[in-house]
């Protein structure tokens, strides 16, 4: 018995060893279509219809604007009489009213964010960052149109009795604070939108400084820095590219911000000196006019500001993503 | 266990102790990480602290320019004495603390956005204002001391990652010694280095030690054997030995040192 069972157990064995000798499986026959590839290539063109959304939101602005383009050439962006009965359009106080609402609101929202970001990473005591920055985080979270109805009906009517007059009466003889206080104007523009962009600034001010390695506050703090003179010299050169990304990040999202603008700051196409004077902005005469534009032209010069807006929005943000991108990869801090 | 290098058999006459440690004990939390630890380091002398990872070495050295105040869960317990006074005793001032006891890190940190220039000058500046010759003064010494003016004299403006990692180990000593120190503390400040870097800093220590009084973690044994006039063995949070490196490298008292300076265990 034993003989037996010992050979029907070896018997399998050549035979196998032979089969697969002679026949080795062909690998690359087995592969029919199969659910991978078929994912592969859904996915591949959800995430070309991104990008092909965008270039086509390109090029159809670009065609629809032409007409504009045409008509006024570089004077479009030089003049600035907006006179739709006459068909007559210049951007200059758009573009004004944009650039310096959102510059001022950043210059203001700067330094507070980093400011609010280095108390989370360094200042506040253990376990309070992790409380505090997601509520920071929810402020961005607030449909703009929420900021701009506390905007025009609490802020506004503050600046109005309270601020402006204080600001006339201060500093009436510096050209920025001129004029009767209107409460709606560029300042209540510019306060709404240094509220709106603190919220994304610090918090990716606050990632960048979290990324500043322990070994540079060490180095610090062992040459008998204060915790100040450590910020000073390591924290703040380490991370000063990433803050300037995000500074640059809260620059696109406060150009770009519509809803709250257009409530605080009065609508007024005019290029003032006077922060107490109404203006007007890029996203808002786009908003308030694309409705009611009845002209070719009108509408092609109000697809001509969104050409020009889009534009302005894609560059400041590639920048942004740059800098933050290179601090992330640690080039900013160079080889350690 | 209390060893005392100045008790040893020293041939000179005993020089001044500059920092004492007396029942110093580290916790982290409930972790307690240095256990009762009683040493004497004596002025212009090089000690080696050495042992397995993990053995509380580098903790030690932390207490001793009060490091561990930045760690919340830290506490540190028993005396340490700077030239006779407890450094954790109320009304110490860690910053000022740390700017007569410096510390060198085992990865070379140079601040990565200063020139050379600028970095041996970033702690110096601390103290106040100065003018230019003062500060040209202070870099030209520093640089001197730790033998790289001759290798970026001509090129102190430019940046100090440029440097190779044994040029900005010996940047992070002259930017340590700067601020004017009188103890120096130096974490496997070799560990991170190539061996012909290594060698320079070996030298530098030597020559430091005129000066300074340096206190340097290391876990090469042959590098404390090198540099160091007394070593003290710690294992698992306790000192273990303490004493003349001569001696303990040759013939220590106890059998785990034995054990580890001859690599059965570590």
């Amino acid at each position: 018995m034993p003989p037996a069972n010992a050979s029907t157990m070896t018997a399998p064995h050549p035979e196998t060893t032979v089969q697969a000798s002679t026949k080795p499986k062909p690998i690359a026959q087995e592969k029919k279509l199969s659910g991978d590839l078929i994912f592969r290539w859904v996915t591949t063109i959800f995430a070309m219809s991104i990008l092909a959304i965008l270039a086509l939101m390109l090029t159809e602005m670009a065609l629809q604007s032409i007409p504009a383009i045409k008509q006024f050439g570089l004077k479009f962006v030089t003049a600035s009489e907006w006179d739709a009965v006459n068909g007559n359009f210049g951007a200059l106080p758009y573009l004004y009213g944009s650039v310096v609402s959102s510059v001022l609101a950043l210059a203001l929202a700067t330094p507070l964010s980093i400011g609010a970001a280095l108390f989370i990473t360094e200042i506040c005591p253990r376990g309070w960052g992790s409380m505090i920055a997601p509520l920071v985080e929810l402020l961005a979270a607030i449909p703009s149109v929420i900021y701009g109805l506390w905007g025009v009906l609490v802020m506004a009517p503050w600046l109005q009795s309270t601020v402006e007059p204080f600001l006339i009466d201060h500093f009436g003889a510096l050209p920025f604070f001129q004029g009767a206080p209107y409460g709606v104007s560029m300042l209540a523009a510019v306060f709404i939108l240094m509220i709106m962009v603190v919220p994304i600034i610090t918090s990716i001010t606050k990632e960048v400084l979290m990324a500043v390695p322990q070994s540079q506050k060490e180095a610090a703090i062992a040459l008998g820095a204060t915790r100040w003179e450590m910020i000073r010299i390591a924290i703040l050169p380490y991370g000063r590219s990433g803050i300037l990304g995000a500074a640059i990040l809260g620059l696109g999202r406060a150009v770009g911000e519509t809803m709250a603008v257009t409530m605080v700051i009065g609508n007024a196409p005019q290029i003032s000196l006077s922060l107490l004077s109404p203006a007007y902005t890029m996203p808002s005469v786009i908003a308030n006019e694309f409705a009611e534009a009845s002209s070719k032209l009108h509408s092609a010069a109000l697809m001509e500001i969104g050409l020009i807006l889009l534009l302005v929005t894609l560059i400041i943000n590639a920048m942004a993503r740059l800098l933050i991108w290179s601090v992330s990869r640690g080039s900013s801090g160079g080889r350690i | 266990m209390y060893y005392s290098a100045a008790n040893l058999k020293v041939t000179d006459p005993a020089p001044a102790l500059k920092v004492q440690l007396e029942d110093v004990n580290i916790y982290f939390g409930k972790t307690h990480a240095v256990k009762n630890i009683n040493m004497e380091y004596p002025e212009n002398s090089v000690t080696a602290i050495i042992g397995p990872s993990g053995c509380g070495k580098s903790t030690l050295l932390r207490s001793m320019n009060r490091m561990h105040d930045l760690v919340p869960s830290a506490r540190v317990t028993g005396k340490i004495l700077l030239d006779n006074s407890d450094i954790y005793q109320k009304g110490v001032d860690p910053v000022s603390l740390r700017r007569k006891i410096g510390m060198v890190f085992q990865k070379p940190n140079p601040f990565p956005t200063m020139s050379i220039y600028d970095n041996v000058i970033a702690g110096y500046k601390l103290n106040g204002r100065m003018n230019r010759a003062e500060a040209d003064e202070v870099v030209e010494t520093s640089l001197k001391r730790v033998a790289l003016w001759d290798e970026v004299k001509d090129r102190l403006k430019t940046n100090a990652m440029n440097l190779s990692g044994g040029q900005q180990q010996r940047l992070c000593i002259a930017r340590t010694i700067a601020v004017k120190p009188e103890v120096i503390l130096m974490d496997e400040p070799a560990s991170a280095l190539d061996p012909i870097s290594t060698m320079k800093i070996e030298e530098l220590i030597e020559e430091l030690k005129e000066r300074y009084t340096i206190i340097i973690v290391t876990h090469n044994m042959q590098q404390a054997a090198r540099v160091s006039d007394y070593t003290a063995f710690l294992y698992m949070g306790d000192l273990i030995e303490f004493g003349e490196t001569k001696k303990i490298f040759t013939t220590p008292e106890q059998k785990q040192t034995e054990d580890y300076i001859t690599g059965r265990f570590g």
